[in-house]
């Protein structure tokens, strides 16, 4: 996800559609869970597969998804690799996956419902799976505390 | 359909990378480099998403509505947008038409006072400088709306021609109207009419698309003009900045009418088949080219007087190698500014200048130019996105009709 700071607003986050329980580590500073790129990507990995989507800052920035191109199962991909992109009424946004590895899965759902993104982009409106060829990339990313950390310093 | 944004707002906010752009420290509100207009604190007191859109903290949509929602209201409804970043222009003197019409292709004697018109500030190649609203207000006054984006550009062209005009003899003077001491609001959509009319002295009933009229508006002495940027019937509202927030609250009264942003705007104007300046049009392509030929009056024509007059008469007479149109694509990713057109065999025939989802019909609209031979509305092509060629059709702007105020 290419991302600048159009808006001051990385906090007002949009919190419609996401169950109770997952609440908490929305707000969460400490969250181990989910790593971060510079770019507004997320990852957060089971097992060797990692779930892959946008941050909250992110989908705010670009505003209602009305398309979304995601990458084809199968291929396989190196960290950086463009791998889809969202576009709204007034933007177009490329994503990047955060790690290397094979695409085992994309989200058909948010292909026929683009703003299942704005309304749960950490759960619901994931985009693609990828499973990782070099876990260790992991470590190049930010934790949920560098990366709100980053937020507020850079934008 | 004076109002136009700027180019740099489809550069940092709606092409592609347009989140690439990170300078934007809109944290930093004493940024001096990057002004207020009159509606800032009510920008923010209604929770708008504030940018730099030529060097003014605009409101690119707002908290309440989607820029597609948004854009769905005006066309079904009424929004208003603060268009004060534009350049308000008047212009005094007994010789203010022919300096006036030294520089544009308008046939300002033929028209009467308090009617307006677009044209444009042309070069010597007639290359477009600008897209403006002219309003001949009397025989010896003119008042006009033109970019934020150009706003320095068309300060000295206007300067400087006045200046020579003036040595030759004539009279005529120039006054800008600085955003500090003066604002410009547009009412847009289907029910902008009912909104205004219940807070103005002027017979909305008489006012009619492209007149201009002096009025009282909420108690205020304002300018009300016919126009916009939409497609929809409406008006602009040249309001004393101290009095701009006063008048957009009141019309806020109606639950007909809410605030839009720029984002709504663009979609909006491309959607109408109107013309971004410094997407569409810019200082390389001739009316002509620009499908705008209608706006070099014929009056006009056969007085062969304005810039670059040799070039575009014979661009009129003998054709031209490329030409804007309007392309359509039904389903998939949208095509965005530089996006590349392809003819059926693959061979690059032209390219995108502005597109986005439409809103209103679902699919995707977009302009740009092709090669000549190929601009015949129904022609098919193919557009690359991200590297993959998609279906696209040729057709005829504006993509949706227009609904200006016009006697039948």
């Amino acid at each position: 996800m290419v991302l600048g700071s159009i808006m001051r607003s990385a906090t007002k986050l949009s919190r419609s559609g996401i169950p109770p329980c997952c609440r908490r580590t929305f707000y969460s500073t400490d969250n181990k869970g989910r790593y971060y790129t510079k770019k507004h990507e997320w990852v957060s990995v089971d097992s060797g597969v990692g779930t892959i989507g946008i941050s909250s800052y992110a989908q705010d920035a670009l505003g209602e998804v009305v398309f979304v191109q995601l990458p084809e199962v199968g291929r396989t991909v190196a960290a950086g690799d463009e791998c889809g992109a969202l576009e709204s009424v007034k933007a177009a946004s490329e994503v990047y996956t955060p790690v290397s590895g094979t695409v085992t899965e994309k989200n058909d759902t948010v292909e026929s419902t683009p703003s299942l993104i704005n309304k749960s982009c950490y759960q619901e409106g994931w985009l693609f799976k990828v499973k990782l060829s070099s876990p260790e990339e992991l470590q190049q990313l930010m934790n949920q505390t560098d990366y709100d950390k980053y937020l507020e310093e850079s934008h | 359909m004076s109002s136009k944004s700027a180019n740099v707002f489809v550069k940092k906010y709606i092409c592609r990378g347009l989140l690439n752009c990170a300078n934007v420290q809109i944290r930093n509100l004493s940024d001096k480099n990057v002004k207020k207009t009159s509606l800032y604190n009510l920008h923010k007191k209604y929770n708008g998403k504030l940018v730099d859109f030529a060097g003014f903290y605009l409101p690119v949509q707002y908290a309440d509505l989607s820029v597609s929602a948004s854009h769905i209201f005006t066309r079904k409804s009424a929004s208003i947008f603060d268009v004060s970043h534009m350049l308000q222009t008047n212009v005094r003197g007994k010789d203010c038409i022919s300096w006036f019409e030294s520089i544009c292709p308008v046939d300002l004697k033929g028209m009467t006072p308090g009617t307006s018109s677009l044209t444009v500030f042309l070069n010597k190649n007639g290359g477009i400088i600008d897209d403006l609203i002219v309003t001949k207000v009397k025989d010896d006054q003119l008042y006009i709306v033109s970019n934020a984006g150009r706003l320095e550009v068309d300060k000295q062209h206007m300067l400087e021609t006045s200046e020579i005009f003036r040595k030759k003899g004539n009279n005529v003077s120039i006054d800008f109207w600085d955003v500090t001491n003066r604002a410009l609001i547009a009412v847009q959509g289907p029910k902008a009419a009912n909104s205004v009319q219940p807070l103005t002295d002027i017979n909305l009933d008489d006012l009619m698309f492209m007149t201009s009229r002096i009025g009282k508006v909420a108690g205020i002495e304002c300018r009300v003009t016919r126009c916009g940027y939409t497609g929809e019937d409406g008006f602009e509202i040249s309001i004393p900045a101290d009095e701009a927030e006063n008048i957009v609250e009141a019309l806020l009264q109606s639950e007909d009418v809410k605030l839009a942003g720029l984002g709504a705007r663009d979609s909006l104007r491309l959607e109408a088949g109107l013309c971004l300046y410094g997407n569409d049009i810019d200082e390389n392509v001739t009316p002509v080219e620009a499908s705008l030929t209608w706006l070099v009056a014929k009056a006009r024509r056969s007085e062969a007087n304005f810039p670059g007059a040799d070039i575009i008469l014979r661009q009129i007479k003998e054709g031209v190698n490329k030409r804007r149109i309007g392309i359509r694509i039904e389903t998939g990713a949208p095509a965005r500014k530089d996006a590349i057109l392809r003819n059926v065999n693959g061979n690059e025939i032209g390219m995108i200048t502005s597109g986005c989802p439409s809103p209103s019909l679902g699919g995707n609209v977009a302009m740009g130019y092709v090669a000549e031979e190929f601009k015949k509305i129904g022609t098919e092509l193919l557009v690359n996105i991200r590297g993959k060629d998609i279906g696209c059709k040729i057709t005829k702007m504006p993509f949706v009709p227009s609904k200006y105020y016009i006697k039948k």
